[in-house]
């Protein structure tokens, strides 16, 4: 209870800040869509080449796990203002479950998260996704455990680097191998079989196969891939972030 | 309410070949009773901040023992972060959030309720002087105004006990006369016990019952300030005398009070002796010069600064310190702390 309860004045302060300076919202917002209103059209048809006939409804699940992705990356910069100001140092020296000041920050990056998530599918219906509402809800469940995993790392890298000089190129360098073999913009299989056997080894292909499938309602095998790495990636995210907050805990 | 036996804390520093362990605090012992206005001084990389942040458990001693307002900061973290207000030197409000609503979320954290921190948290702003700042941003406030409000974070518990870290680095002078004045009444209205770090000397001198001075991460002296100037240097007491055929006689007068622990010396028409306690000394002195018949000009009596006392203890003054730990490596940031622990 005193958990909950902690955690919670750590998410409602957070969330009052995010309201008075929506910006970071915004910008992370702002990828997603632009994808998809100008890289969108340009599947059109070219996705019936890789055996897809609605270019949304491929599209649309990516876009979703790569919001979740990056945009959750950039949680830890706010931390790292507020660690500078001392407001980390002033938490910790009240009795408060330091866990309970990682999830109150984690509720609102995955509150933001499920905005946006929303907004996305809901754009996506507009331009002509055809999708299940169950397989969406459930895809941008998965959207949000691996959204979880990548706000609580972040959280955990902006406290051990405590600098955005440090922490920029360090989440570039992660990002870029991300971003190009999750199979995002165009899926693995169309490629040769050497990409494709190197894109096994990123657990976020999995994920992005999973969302895919729950979308088309195609989903086998993929989808319990894709849920158990969402899911560890999620634990162990959340384990190292707590760790992080526990860490010179005297 | 500060009982600490051995403290040391060490880290490490460099990398590969150059890498080295450093001790920023080695073997600190620290008594505080309650009710007590200690300064902490010391220059700056002497281990005031790592010795704090050991007490309020922000940090574990890599050995020793700390009890806080009777709880041990190992074993019994939880009660002692209960106990303390602590007051760091970067504030620990937002700038981009309301003053109002920081204070409240902190009190929330210590398990008090949304009322109680809302009354407490109004009357410490009146209290503080910032009355009508409830809404403000702590970035549109000025530096005296944002160190109050920083105060009034850590006093939103009630602690009986306050630990401040460098409370008026950075002030201009009013907004520093201001503040000793609030760190002041915070004994004499609320009974509460203060530990402040400070690089000041007027500071620790204005402020405290008990100076314990520090330096490269040991204790080397701990009294009142008084004590502390008597023992090491006593006070000058400088007179100017009118005739200058007097001066053998003002002399021969002035040794005889000064212990014969040094010659006064002469220059000019002044002569200068060092004396234990000059407010015992000096009125008795007077009355010896009258009777021998020596007229004076004036009379001066300084007494000896807390940067005399440092000089005597360490064998520099606190100035030379201050750049020698430039040289040395400056405290080690939390950065370089936290590495050291993980």
């Amino acid at each position: 209870m005193t958990f909950l309860r902690e955690s919670s004045i750590v998410f409602r302060r957070q969330l009052r800040m995010n309201l008075r300076n929506p910006a970071w919202v915004i910008i992370g917002m702002l990828q997603p869509v632009l994808y998809l209103l100008l890289f969108g059209p340009l599947l059109k048809d070219v996705v019936k080449t890789f055996g897809y006939d609605n270019a949304y409804t491929f599209f649309v699940p990516g876009l979703l796990v790569q919001l979740g992705i990056f945009g959750a990356f950039f949680a830890g910069f706010s931390l790292i203002g507020e660690w500078r100001e001392g407001v980390i140092e002033a938490e910790r020296v009240t009795p408060a479950s330091r866990t309970a000041l990682l999830m109150g920050r984690l509720w609102r990056d995955l509150t933001q998260l499920l905005v946006q998530a929303i907004i996305l599918v809901a754009l996506g219906y507009l331009m002509g996704m055809r999708a299940s509402w169950q397989g969406a809800v459930l895809g941008v469940v998965l959207t949000l455990l691996i959204g979880g995993a990548c706000a609580a790392s972040s959280n955990a890298l902006a406290l051990t680097t405590k600098s955005e000089d440090v922490m920029a190129p360090v989440i570039n360098m992660v990002m870029m191998p991300v971003l190009l073999l999750s199979g995002i913009l165009l899926p693995m299989t169309i490629g040769p079989k050497w990409l494709l056997d190197v894109s096994d080894v990123m657990p976020t292909r999995h994920v992005v196969d999973a969302v895919r499938g729950l979308f088309t309602g195609g989903a086998g095998s993929e989808l319990a891939w894709g849920t158990g790495w969402a899911i560890v990636l999620c634990a162990l995210g959340v384990w190292w972030g707590t760790a992080t907050f526990r860490r010179e805990n005297a | 309410m500060i009982h600490a036996r051995g403290l040391v804390q060490t880290f490490q520093t460099g990398k590969g070949k150059r890498k080295s362990e450093v001790r920023a605090v080695d073997g600190v012992d620290l008594d505080v009773a309650e009710g007590e206005v200690v300064g902490f001084l010391g220059p700056n990389g002497a281990g005031k901040t790592t010795t704090l942040r050991m007490l309020t458990t922000l940090l574990r001693p890599t050995a020793g023992t700390a009890t806080v307002a009777g709880y041990d900061v190992v074993r019994q973290s939880q009660d002692v972060r209960r106990s303390i207000g602590y007051v760091s030197q970067a504030g620990g409000t937002f700038s981009g959030a309301r003053a109002g609503d920081e204070v409240m979320d902190h009190g929330m954290l210590y398990g008090r309720s949304r009322a109680e921190v809302q009354r407490r948290g109004h009357e410490l702003f009146d209290q503080f002087q910032l009355d009508g700042l409830w809404d403000r941003m702590p970035k549109n406030m000025s530096g005296g105004q944002k160190r109050r409000l920083d105060i009034v974070m850590g006093l939103i518990h009630e602690p009986t006990l306050v630990f401040l870290d460098e409370p008026t680095t950075g002030l201009d002078p009013q907004a520093r006369a201001n503040l000793w004045q609030h760190i002041a009444e915070l004994r004499t209205r609320r009974g509460a016990t203060v530990f402040l770090t400070t690089h000041y000397l007027d500071e620790a001198d204005v402020l405290s019952d008990r100076i314990v001075i520090i330096d490269r991460g040991r204790i080397v002296a701990s009294d009142t300030a008084d004590n502390l100037k008597a023992q090491v240097s006593g006070d000058l007491v400088d007179l100017e005398i009118l005739d200058p055929r007097q001066l053998g006689v003002a002399a021969e007068r002035v040794a005889a009070v000064t212990d014969g622990r040094a010659r006064p010396e002469v220059d000019g028409s002044h002569v200068r002796g060092r004396v234990p306690r000059a407010g015992r000394v000096v009125p008795s002195l007077l009355r010896d010069l009258t009777t021998a018949g020596v007229t004076l000009e004036s009379i001066e009596v300084i007494r000896p600064t807390l940067d005399d006392v440092f000089l005597s203890l360490t064998g520099r003054s606190l100035r030379d310190a201050q750049d020698a730990s430039a040289d040395d490596g400056p405290e080690p940031t939390d950065h370089e702390l936290e590495g050291a622990l993980t």
